[in-house]
This record gives C-alpha cells, sequence and structure tokens, in this order.
C-alpha cells in the first residue's frame, strides 16, 4: 500500500521547506520512526521521521530543492507493487497550507497499475538553477548565483549571466579593512522579517526588575555539587521554572492574539533563545512548570546541542507560548528583549553581578540580577505585567520551592 | 593542389600503396573485372592482374577469414565489403579473429589488414541496404575505425590504414564518392587517431565526422549569416577516438553539439557527451545536444528517408538550442 509523504509544516509561519538530504534513498526500506529526510525550514535543518514503514519507492522531490508545505516529496510503500503516482495524488502541485499534514498518506494506491514516470519537478525557489560554468565562474569570483538573473533557458545562469555581473558588481569580498557586501542569510532574513513584524505591529512596553539572586546563586551551587558532570544546572534553567511557575498564575501572559480573541495556552511552553553563528533560534521546553530542574536542565542542554549542530528536531522549535532571553554570560547589565510572536511576553535577563547593597541599614555585597519583561499591550497591561514579575521575584529570592 | 573526388582520392591511395609494396593485395566482391560496385577499383585487374586484384564469392565470412590469414602470413590485404551491413556476416571474423588475434596469440601475429566498406544511407536502397553502423565497430576494442569526410582526409587516411599492422576498418560514405575536393600531390598520409578541426568558430563546438562533416559545414554556413560562429571538429577516426580538439574547442566555446548519421541510442553522440561531462563539465553553459538518425528502420520513401536523416536544418536547430 503506497503512501505519500508530503512536505511537513515544521513551525507556524512555516511556507516551504528545502529538501536538505535524503537520509534513505530510493529502494531502501524505512521504518516507522526512522529519519527519512531532512528538512531545512526557514529556522533551522530538521530531522524528518517516517510515519510509517515501507519501502522509499520514489523520491519525488531533488536535494537542494524547496517546495511548499504539503507537496508530495516522496512515496512510500511495497518494494513489489507498481505505483500509479497520478491517482496517488503525488504528482507535483502546489497545496494550501490548510491541508499540509505532516507525513500522513493521503491516498491508496490500485496495485497492478503500469508504472507512471513523472517529469522531474521544476526547480523551486531556493535552488539556483544555473550551468555547471557558470557555477565555476560565480565560485571563483565570489558571485552569490541567487543574486545573478539567469538569461538561459528557463532562468537559467549563464556565462553571459555572470559576465555582466562582473561589469555591475565590485568583489564581494577584498583584503582586511575593506567594506565587504554578504548575502543576508535565510535565518537572517526570517528573523528580520518576524522582527520587523513584532517591532511595528505588537505595542510593546517593558518593565525591568531587579532581583536579589544571593540565594539563587548559593543553591544552585549546592545542587550542582550533586549533580553528576555534564547535568549541572544553568542560572537560566531555574529561570526557566520560575517564570513558568509564575505563567501558570497570569494566564494573560501565557497567550497568543488571534484576531479578535486572546488565546490562554492551556501548556506552559517555555522557549529558549539560543545564539548560533547564523542568527538565533528558540527552543522549546514544554510544561516547563511542571517539570524538575533537572528535567529542563537536560532537555534544554540537548535541544541547544542539537540546535548548534543543525539537526534540531520539529519538536525543538515549536510550540512555545513564552520566551526568555538571557544575556547573562556577556556580563551585560540588563537588555530588553522584542516579543516572538504569537506570544505575548517575553523575558530578558541581564547578568548576576555582586553589588553593594544596602541590608538593615548596612552597606553589604549582594548579588543582582535585572531582568525586563516585554509584553503585547493588546493582550495584557502593566500592572499585570508588574504583579507577574513580583511572582517571579518570590520565586527566584526564595528557590527552594524552584525544587520541591 | 588538385581538386578531385572522393572515388579518385580513394583509388589514388590504393593505387599508390599497391605500386609501392607488394605486399598490398585488393579482394571482395566485384572488384576485379567489374572494378567495384562504386568504381573504385576500375582499371586495376589490367594493371595489377587477378592475383593482386581478386573476385571472390559473394561470402562476407569468407573473405575478412581469408584477409585475416593472408594477414597472419605476412601480406597486407585490402578486403572489400560491398557494404557495411554485409558486415554484419562477417561480424565473427572480425569481432572474434581480426580484433583478436593479435592479443590473444601474445602479439606473435600482426594483422595488418584493411577492410573498406560503404556506409550510409540516402540513396533509397532500403532499411536493410543503408545503415550507419559505424559505432558498432568503434565498441571493439583491437580495432581501428576510420571514416573520412573530405577526399583529402581519404586519401591520406587509406594510405595511412594500409601501413598500419592494425586491422582497419576503413568506412566510406556511398553519398560521398562525387564529392570534390583538394587534395596534395603525390605521397601524402594522415595519422590515424587524430581529430581535426575543420572549420573554426567561437559560438558552439560541433563534433561530427563522414558525410554529416558535410553537413555540419553547410549549416555552418548557414548560421554564420545569423552571426552564429560554429566551430567543427571532424574526428575522422572513430577508435582510438581523439577528443583532444574537441575538448579543447569546448572549453572555449562551452556548448556542443554532437553530430552523426546513426541513430543516437547507445551512439557516437552519448559517447562524446559523457566524456565531455566527465572531462569538462564545469566549463558546459548549456547541456549538449545530439542529432542523429531517427529511430526507426530508414524508409525507402524518399521523404521519408530524408526526414529520418539528419539534416542541415536539424543541426542549425541543435546549435540554436544550445545557445
Amino acid at each position: 500500500m503506497a503512501e505519500v509523504v508530503t512536505m511537513p509544516k515544521l513551525g507556524f509561519d512555516m511556507a516551504e521547506g528545502r529538501l536538505v538530504r535524503w537520509v534513505k534513498s530510493e529502494g531502501e526500506a524505512v521504518r516507522k520512526g526512522e529519519v527519512l529526510v531532512e528538512i531545512e525550514t526557514d529556522k533551522a535543518t530538521v530531522e524528518v521521521e517516517a510515519a510509517v514503514s515501507g519501502t522509499v519507492r520514489k523520491h519525488l522531490v531533488n536535494e537542494g530543492t524547496s517546495v511548499p508545505i504539503g507537496t508530495p516529496i516522496a512515496v512510500l510503500g511495497d518494494p513489489e507493487e507498481s505505483l500509479d503516482l497520478e491517482s496517488l495524488g503525488a504528482a507535483p502541485r502546489a497545496s494550501s497550507p490548510e491541508t499540509a499534514v505532516p507525513s500522513r498518506p493521503v491516498a491508496v494506491a490500485e496495485p497492478s497499475r503500469p508504472a507512471l514516470i513523472l517529469p522531474s519537478p521544476e526547480p523551486a525557489a531556493g535552488q539556483v538553477k544555473a550551468s555547471p560554468l557558470a557555477r565555476r565562474l560565480a565560485a571563483e569570483r565570489g558571485l552569490d548565483l541567487a543574486a545573478i538573473a539567469g538569461s538561459g533557458p528557463g532562468g537559467r545562469v549563464v556565462k553571459r549571466d555572470i559576465q555582466a555581473a562582473l561589469q555591475d558588481t565590485p568583489p564581494a569580498s577584498g583584503p582586511v579593512g575593506e567594506t565587504e557586501r554578504i548575502p543576508v542569510s535565510k535565518l537572517r532574513g526570517l528573523i528580520g522579517r518576524r522582527m520587523t513584524q513584532a517591532k511595528q505591529q505588537v505595542p510593546h512596553f517593558y518593565i525591568t526588575a531587579e532581583i536579589d539572586a544571593g540565594r539563587l546563586m548559593a543553591l544552585r551551587q549546592e545542587w550542582n555539587a550533586l549533580q553528576p558532570e555534564g547535568h549541572e544546572a544553568s542560572v537560566n534553567d531555574f529561570v526557566v521554572k520560575a517564570a513558568a511557575l509564575a505563567l501558570r498564575q497570569f494566564p494573560n501572559l501565557n497567550a497568543s492574539l488571534e484576531g479578535q480573541e486572546i488565546v490562554r495556552h492551556g501548556q506552559v511552553n517555555v522557549g529558549v533563545a539560543v545564539a548560533l553563528e547564523e542568527g538565533l533560534l528558540t527552543v522549546v521546553c514544554r510544561d516547563a512548570d511542571r517539570k524538575s530542574i533537572r528535567l529542563i536542565s537536560d532537555e534544554v542542554r540537548e535541544m541547544i546541542a542539537r540546535a548548534r549542530q543543525g539537526k534540531v528536531r520539529p519538536d525543538d522549535i515549536q510550540g512555545s507560548t513564552f520566551s526568555v532571553s538571557n544575556l547573562g554570560m556577556f556580563d551585560i547589565d540588563h537588555f530588553i528583549a522584542i516579543v516572538n510572536p504569537p506570544e505575548a511576553a517575553i523575558l530578558a535577563i541581564g547578568s548576576v553581578r555582586q553589588e553593594p547593597v544596602v541590608e538593615k541599614g548596612q552597606v553589604v555585597i549582594g548579588q543582582r540580577m535585572k531582568v525586563t519583561l516585554s509584553a503585547d499591550h493588546r493582550v495584557t497591561d502593566g500592572a499585570e505585567g508588574a504583579r507577574w514579575l513580583q511572582v517571579l521575584r518570590g520565586c527566584l529570592e526564595k528557590p527552594l520551592q524552584l525544587i520541591l | 593542389m588538385a581538386v578531385i573526388t572522393m572515388r579518385e582520392a580513394i583509388s589514388q591511395a590504393l593505387w599508390e600503396e599497391m605500386e609501392r609494396d607488394e605486399r598490398v593485395f585488393i579482394m571482395g566482391e566485384e572488384v576485379g573485372v567489374w572494378g567495384g560496385s562504386y568504381a573504385v577499383t576500375k582499371g586495376f585487374y589490367d594493371h595489377f592482374g587477378p592475383k593482386r586484384v581478386r573476385d571472390t564469392p559473394i561470402a562476407e565470412g569468407v573473405i575478412v577469414g581469408a584477409a585475416n590469414g593472408a594477414a597472419m602470413a605476412g601480406l597486407r590485404p585490402v578486403a572489400e565489403l560491398m557494404t557495411i551491413n554485409f558486415a554484419f556476416l562477417a561480424m565473427d571474423q572480425i569481432v572474434n579473429h581480426s580484433a583478436k588475434l593479435h592479443s590473444m596469440f601474445g602479439g606473435q601475429f600482426a594483422l595488418p589488414l584493411v577492410i573498406r566498406t560503404v556506409g550510409g544511407g540516402g540513396r533509397q536502397l532500403g532499411a536493410t541496404h543503408s545503415q550507419t553502423p559505424d559505432v558498432v565497430f568503434a565498441h571493439f576494442p583491437g580495432l581501428k575505425v576510420v571514416a573520412p569526410g573530405t577526399p583529402g582526409d581519404a586519401k591520406g587516411l587509406l594510405k595511412s590504414a594500409i601501413r598500419s599492422d592494425d586491422p582497419v576498418i576503413f568506412i566510406e560514405h556511398a553519398t560521398l564518392y562525387q564529392l570534390r575536393g583538394e587534395v596534395p600531390e603525390g605521397q601524402i598520409l594522415e595519422p590515424i587517431g587524430v581529430s581535426k578541426i575543420q572549420r573554426q568558430g567561437e559560438d558552439v563546438t560541433i563534433v561530427t565526422y563522414s558525410k554529416m562533416l558535410q553537413t555540419s559545414l553547410l549549416a555552418a554556413d548557414q548560421l554564420a549569416k545569423e552571426g552564429i560562429e560554429a566551430e567543427v571538429v571532424d574526428l575522422r577516426t572513430l577508435r582510438p577516438l581523439d577528443l583532444k580538439p574537441v575538448l579543447e574547442s569546448f572549453k572555449r566555446t562551452n556548448r556542443a553539439v554532437i553530430v552523426e548519421e546513426g541513430w543516437q541510442s547507445y551512439g557516437l553522440g552519448a559517447e562524446v557527451a559523457a566524456r565531455l561531462y566527465e572531462q569538462a563539465f564545469d566549463y558546459a553553459d548549456a547541456p549538449i545536444r545530439r542529432v542523429a538518425q531517427k529511430e526507426v528502420p530508414l524508409p525507402y520513401n524518399r521523404t521519408l528517408e530524408q526526414l529520418a536523416l539528419p539534416q542541415v536544418e536539424d543541426v542549425v536547430r541543435a546549435v540554436r538550442g544550445v545557445l
């Protein structure tokens, strides 16, 4: 029984995905749950697993090609059966996001029909059509093929286009000290679009609070002394847990604005911003209010490792309801983050610093951490944000409750 | 320089080599008293006598078999097969003996044998007498396969073939005997296994040989009127294949069209294109195109026959397709 695998939707605003690599080649058997293919979304490269067991009968999309979500990308089936790709609905087509179901069968083959040879799919956006010569010349001269309009058949970039581009453009790379022009990467472009959208459309307000982190640091030290090597918790892990507990009490901050409705999410899924070389990614700790520090710490550590290797899974990066962004490791005082739509709020964490503080009329050495909440005024307001910060402060200043 | 026909050029080569070396002799159907089905050996019988111009039975296996034996024994036979279509009857002798005796006997025997034969379509001789299976012979290591496209090359290459110690299949095109061209007087030798640029150009490389050289040159003239300068490389020898001038040309023009009269499947175009992709992939600016005979037994009907054979227009269209 042949089944069609479609381009999965791996993020709420994902419109298309680029097929990076077929992990299973044509003719290869694949078990349900095994990684079938690597898909690059705007944000990351994701390993997509097979939803059913079978043999990979046909790849419908070539490596390096981008197709809209819902587009058939492969047919799984019995190695013996004949395939009628048309009746399977596997002929290349455009499809709307609504119909997209990740890696799910959409139709069943009628057996014993003659096999149909498909025309190879047209290269979609993302893959540059260029002659081998043009590719070589572009590589030698440091030109970005994607930025060059092709004049060959079907828009193929050919030699004359490279020559024309060389006359227009200064060399892309020069000696140290010279101005460089670097094309915007896919991830950087996406961050730019989303942040512009958030800054323009979300009416932000900001509240900063200074938190006494003395007990938290002491507890963390004690805690980590008891953990096996490699499982030490970060300050951020405690913040994630504290934020999650506080969010449980303030559903408006764990919410999304959808049209005329505010969606108060049932789960508290805390996104943790991860800096990558090519940009920023948010990994998601689900049900963080119900998880132990140990579990939060291990999960987040693993997800960050995967993100840095470019191997995140779909679940790693989708479904967050609130975000935490921590620049504490860079010795900064405090900063203000931009809300990450469709979430309603984000918390920016500064460094824990030793400071002179006044306790009972005495100046003593204390440890302080500044946090700033940025929130969507359409969903919540300053008073609510301030009360939430109070609860957060309570959790972090009496941190024992975080490990109970 | 004298302008003579291809027929005269081939005839001169045979005559000169027979005069030069008395081990050279001719055998085949109607080569003697009749003077050859294409009149190439007219007058040879009277001049060289029945011992050196031997008429044979209509038995191609015998012709090549006897030529193999004579070559092994030290003579230099020029065996004529009336058409290449009849060479299939001698296939065992050609493929299993001519091509292999030298290596299978550890080099004890040389086979200084030339099989002259006539190929090509376009004369309304029907499907079985009009084939261009040149690449079939070029498939076999141990044979040299030569197919000239000009009278000068025909003379120089045939003389080299006769002087070669290896078996050479020398394929003449049935429609080229009347082709006139400049042929240097006297002892000219053209090396086997060397391709030749027959027309210079910067825009596209046309790779071809034999009759299709003439077709390609006409196409190049037509293209030149549009300002497209095609470089035409004449392979002249299919085995050993000299790709060097083709590669050099392709690296300049970045575009290639391969023109052959035989069928496209598994043909010369596939071979040359594959080698270009292997050795000059990063120089390709467009997919390489092939022009070849339609994949049908060649029709007898003149209109259909011409439609099935590659024409000047087909070459022009293919060149436009790669630009």
